[in-house]
């Protein structure tokens, strides 16, 4: 498992290759990668800014992998996360989850992705025309992430 | 006793501080009444941390409710709800 807070940027081919390389239990690799939009909330984004909490940050996405690894057969995962200012188009976030199979490695990764925008100490800040404005936290993120405590069906073992 | 305390993002601007030592009478205190106690400093801390104020806290970077009990060295952190992703 590898989980890494960084203000650079990564290579998303070279870690999808990485993830679980040469295990051949793996059968499926699902990758979430997020983007910098250049709007929100109607306004044109300049640039966002990422603020975290160091050690917290870390310890919380360790805690959503393993919920995550107790959920479904996660035999690899990797998460990456950006911080400082970004502009649109650059790359945020990425998660990558190998698996025996797709089911598992699909559902795993959107499972991290809605637990990290609701649980880990990120905040963003962004600048538009009229200043800088802190990005208000969403219901939509909350209900995203409420759905997975909801029992939920095994995913079919193909793929 | 001593505890460290931390302040994020748009809180963090609010009070114009991110991280200070504080002094509580005690040896134990919870997060509640450290919250009042900040908020009793009045101005922009009672704006930015009074009752209804929708923000978290973490005792030792563990999420922790207003009940949580603090001891001396630890560390506890408010901050706005999370919007990373």
């Amino acid at each position: 498992m590898k989980i890494v807070i960084q203000r650079e940027d990564f290579d998303c081919g070279a870690e999808i290759e990485s993830v679980a390389a040469g295990n051949p239990k793996v059968g499926a690799v699902a990758s979430f990668v997020g983007l910098v939009r250049d709007v929100n909330d109607d306004a044109a984004v300049r640039t966002m800014t990422l603020e975290h909490y160091p050690g917290m940050t870390e310890r919380e996405i360790a805690k959503i992998v393993e919920e995550a690894r107790g959920r479904w057969d996660v035999i690899d995962c990797t998460v990456i996360h950006r911080i400082g200012e970004l502009r649109p188009t650059d790359r945020v976030v990425l998660v990558t989850v190998a698996s025996g199979h797709r089911g598992d490695a699909f559902a795993a990764c959107e499972f991290i992705m809605d637990y990290l925008k609701t649980r880990a100490p990120f905040w963003k800040k962004e600048k538009t025309a009229e200043g800088g404005r802190w990005v208000e936290a969403r219901a939509s993120d909350d209900e995203a992430a409420g759905r997975w405590r909801e029992p939920i069906a095994e995913p079919k073992k193909v793929g | 006793m001593k505890v460290r305390v931390l302040f994020f993002a748009a809180l963090r601007e609010q009070v114009g501080v991110g991280s200070e030592e504080i002094e509580l009478p005690g040896d134990a205190s919870t997060v509640g009444a450290l919250r009042e106690r900040l908020a009793s400093r009045g101005g922009e801390w009672r704006s930015a941390l009074a009752e209804g104020k929708l923000l978290r806290c973490a005792v030792n970077q563990d999420i922790a409710s207003s009940s949580a009990t603090i001891q001396a060295g630890d560390e506890v952190a408010f901050f706005p709800p999370v919007t990373g992703g």
